[in-house]
């Protein structure tokens, strides 16, 4: 099995750390990767700017770097549903369409195709886990509050094989943290109070820490929580998956 | 052309055909009337609604007589009640005064605490709207589980006006705070009538 | 209301403004969310509710598909029961009928329940302008109407109001005693001056919740009886809807009874259920059927299954833009994801903020009684939007630059590198007022290398890379 680790633009630049995580908890679990190095980008900043159409160039570069592969994983709910969802390219359509199918986000990953049983990590704190958007509803990593339907985690199924952690019961189980792409910036109001209330949230159950599948999430309530001094940390859900 | 030609015109030119698709299966459900009259009374109830289980007509008459004084303008649409007849000419304006408003509706809906009147069942179409309370006489053997089982049994009745009526009239449009009696009835009382 | 012609600020400067009172931004919010849990705790009590949703959209999506033959089915029918059936192409056309009618009846004060489509179509102050006064009966409505407000949401009127400031307007306008704001009393006062007017209007207009094209009958559903009390005093019922308000079967209304008030607020059923089917004796009986733009949506795929809106509102309450932003921020009739994907359908240049003003969580979509897919159709107006100019230029040239540097891998391993550089190096050019991530939040610490860089260096030696 060859997987090829998708690194999201701002993850390379910003949190090399969640990559090198990932790339770690995959090769512990026996998956051979490799790292397609010209990659870039998901084309998401783009679309879901309304740009969809300047997105083309991204794609392309894309669907060259991906095509040769079983998998493609990535840490990243929001990029991965992304692919599934708007990777086309014209001149190779149906490269993009078996890449579309090949692309998973890592948790899910992990669950649905190595079918994780045990894992060798431990991580001994309180957690509360901010359930992104797009991986929950989008990708349907977990239940969502909305639907009568059986609850169920993949990412919690994984945190609950590490040893030590306690993931605390929020109030709000899949509240929108304000990332939301370019809104993040462009309706900074609502987006900064979103955020200021998932991260009360944490603090109210005691959490030590906030995870999450995807980091730009993370990275929004880490500049919340770093602005307001609090002594509470974010960490990627493959940081807690690859510590000991 | 007109609007409506134009209009349908327009709304010919949206017209699709797509696929027919497969509606999710649901088959009618028939609980005990125990199951159904329990979960009436607790739905009812949560709405702000009164239920009063009774065995006798004479039962109704004795709790009316209990709760309201020989004063107040007290009208009935149901023959087996020895109380004033709503009577029909006078016009609707003229039932602004009445206080009680006894009618019997055709079944009540267990889910939701609904019950099912037409015009058949009230002198003036107004009644059940303007009086200060509404009571209704609902046999228990005339209670079906959910809204689809209650349209299944109204089937293509011609009546000129049909409304599900659950609870008094109400309104939370300030903050929130449930207040009963927006503009019609301020209470409703569901008289479930179990005859031996 | 923002009078249509002209220009107003946009969702984010409204929001922004919203947001200055963070204390009322979480009554708002926790106002908002209390009733998003008594809409799950509704639907969690039916098992069967996933598959009620699932039926009323495919109710709704042949109505949408067959649309013409329910409607010419439905005229026949509300004509066989005595009923007047009035088509309008536009907002326009349908004032300029309502008036028509209401001149006929000779009268000057009328009483209108809850409606959304005459919102849409400003009917009150058209009508104010001939010289007619309406009095909205829904209570959150009459609120809003005193205060000279537009509603900030279609089944919560006046959910933006606090009891306090409610007190104070009925002290100014109904004469209630100043600092009384009990819910209760205030109810009561609202009840007595509207009871005048319901007993004094000899035209009533209420909205439609569903017309049947089986039928012929129209349904309304409120919780306050005012739709009837209107009605059922008035000499003329003048019943407004849009085109897309039709279900085939009268027996379908059995499945969209049990998801409207579940959706809205949580409750099992709204208190009244009425189903109009013929004018009272000597009563005429009106129906306006409005089009005002729906023909042309329904010609659009992307965007034609909006139409199976039910209006309950459930899409605004789990909205967590629209709880901390308020209704008014969305500039238009319909506030919240439904709204913002309606309103750009009627004038793309004024609502173009809207379809921006979301996250793309789709949470909206999950609690749609109706399983309309209103987040992607956000993410479609996007494009539509972006293609036809109407996103604004910085937004436009950044990204035009950011696409092409993520197009070629070289220019974007050099444009991180000089990028990080020039972050840790000059954090002023990022970390000022200017930066509206800087302004609440701090900018991620920078690494002092990339994972492509860390790549190179640790596993190049595995002969992984390309």
């Amino acid at each position: 099995m060859k997987v090829a680790l998708f690194v999201p633009c701002y993850v390379d630049q910003f949190y090399p750390q969640v990559a090198i995580a990932t790339l770690e908890v995959l090769e512990k679990q026996g998956v051979t990767v490799v790292y397609p190095a010209r990659q870039t980008c998901c084309g998401q900043p783009m679309a879901n700017s309304g740009f969809e159409h300047l997105a083309t160039g991204c794609n392309e570069n894309f669907v060259e770097n991906f095509a040769d592969c079983d998998y493609i994983v990535s840490p990243s709910g929001s990029c991965v549903l992304h692919i599934k969802d708007h990777l086309h390219v014209e001149s190779a359509e149906e490269k993009a369409a078996s890449i579309r199918r090949r692309t998973y986000e890592l948790v899910e990953f992990l669950t649905d195709i190595v079918q994780v049983k045990t894992l060798t990590s431990r991580f001994p704190h309180r957690v509360g886990l901010h359930q992104s958007c797009h991986g929950q509803r989008g990708l349907k990593l977990s239940q969502m509050s909305e639907l009568v339907a059986p609850p169920f985690s993949k990412t919690g199924q994984l945190l609950g094989l590490v040893e030590g952690l306690e993931l605390v019961q929020l109030n709000r189980a899949d509240e929108c943290c304000g990332f939301g792409g370019t809104f993040c910036v462009a309706e900074e109001a609502v987006s900064v109070k979103m955020g200021k209330d998932r991260v009360a949230d944490h603090e109210a159950q005691g959490a030590a820490f906030i995870t999450g599948n995807d980091m730009s999430c993370l990275m929004h309530l880490e500049g919340i929580l770093r602005r307001q001094n609090s002594p509470m940390k974010v960490v990627h859900v493959a940081e807690i998956l690859n510590a000991w | 052309m007109d609007s409506r030609d134009k209009i349908l015109q327009a709304v010919k030119a949206g017209r699709k055909s797509t696929p027919p698709q497969t509606p999710p299966v649901w088959t009618p459900r028939t609980p005990a009337i125990e199951e159904l009259t329990t979960r009436f009374e607790t739905t009812l109830t949560g709405i702000g609604g009164n239920v009063v289980r009774v065995f006798s007509w004479h039962e109704i008459i004795e709790y009316i007589h209990g709760t309201f004084t020989a004063s107040q303008r007290i009208l009935s649409a149901v023959p087996a009640l020895d109380l004033p007849a709503a009577a029909m000419p006078a016009g609707p304006h003229s039932f602004e005064d009445v206080d009680l408003i006894v009618l019997e509706p055709h079944f009540g809906v267990a889910e939701n605490g609904a019950a099912w009147l037409t015009d058949s069942r009230m002198p003036d179409r107004v009644l059940p709207f303007i009086a200060q309370h509404i009571a209704l006489v609902l046999r228990v053997e005339d209670l079906v589980p959910t809204m689809q089982e209650a349209y299944a049994r109204i089937g293509s009745e011609q009546y000129e006006l049909g409304t599900f009526i659950a609870g008094p009239s109400k309104t939370a449009d300030i903050e929130q705070s449930l207040v009963l009696g927006a503009h019609g009835p301020k209470s409703m009382t569901v008289f479930l009538l179990q005859l031996s | 209301m923002v009078s249509p012609s002209q220009p107003h600020p946009d969702h984010a400067t409204l929001a922004e403004k919203f947001n200055r009172d963070e204390a009322r931004v979480d009554w708002h919010d926790k106002t908002l969310w209390f009733i998003r849990e008594k809409r799950d705790r509704a639907a969690h009590t039916l098992p069967e509710w996933e598959d009620l949703r699932e039926t009323a959209s495919q109710i709704k999506h042949r109505v949408l598909d067959n649309l013409h033959d329910y409607l010419l089915q439905f005229e026949a029918q509300a004509q066989r029961n005595g009923v007047t059936v009035h088509w309008a192409a536009t907002a326009e056309e349908h004032n300029q009928i309502v008036h028509r009618i209401i001149q006929q009846a000779g009268v000057t004060n009328i009483v209108k329940s809850k409606s959304m489509l005459t919102e849409e179509c400003h009917l009150n102050d058209y009508l104010q302008e001939k010289g007619i006064t309406v009095v909205d009966t829904d209570l959150g409505e009459r609120i809003v109407q005193l205060a000279g407000e537009p509603p900030s949401h279609i089944v919560l009127p006046c959910i933006h109001w606090k009891k306090e400031e409610i007190g104070e307007l009925f002290h100014r306008h109904l004469g209630t005693p100043a600092g009384n704001a009990d819910p209760q009393f205030l109810t009561g006062a609202a009840r007595a001056h509207l009871r005048e007017r319901f007993m004094t209007s000899r035209v009533a207009i209420t909205g439609v919740n569903f017309a049947v094209a089986e039928t012929g009958e129209v349904v309304v559903c409120t919780n306050e009886g005012n739709a009837d009390l209107g009605v059922q005093l008035a000499d003329v019922h003048i019943a407004c809807m849009g085109i897309e308000k039709i279900i085939p079967e009268r027996k379908d209304l059995g499945i969209f009874l049990r998801l409207l008030a579940r959706s809205a607020t949580g409750q099992p059923v709204t208190t009244y259920s009425s189903h109009f089917r013929t004018p009272r004796a000597g009563q005429t009986m009106h129906i306006v059927l409005v089009d005002n733009g729906r023909s042309a949506r329904l010609q659009e795929e992307s965007f034609r299954h909006a139409l199976k809106c039910i209006r309950c509102g459930a899409c605004m309450n789990t909205c967590p833009v629209y709880r901390r932003s308020g209704g008014h921020s969305y500039h238009y009739a319909i506030a919240g994801p439904i709204g913002a994907i309606l309103a750009p359908a009627l004038d793309m240049k004024r609502h173009a903020d809207l379809p921006f003003a979301s996250t793309l969580c789709g949470s909206c979509t999950n609690v749609c009684p109706v399983k309309i897919n209103i987040h992607e159709q956000l993410y479609d107006w996007r494009q539509v939007l972006a293609r036809q100019g109407y996103v604004g230029g910085v937004k436009k040239i950044g990204l035009t630059g950011m696409a092409a540097v993520l197009a070629r891998p070289r220019l974007y391993r050099w444009s991180g590198t000089v990028g990080r550089w020039f972050m840790k190096s000059l954090p002023a050019l990022l970390n000022n007022k200017l930066n509206p991530w800087y302004k609440q939040r701090e900018m991620p610490a920078v690494p002092k290398q990339s994972f492509q860089e860390w790549y190179r260096q640790n596993r190049q030696q595995h002969g992984q890379q390309r």
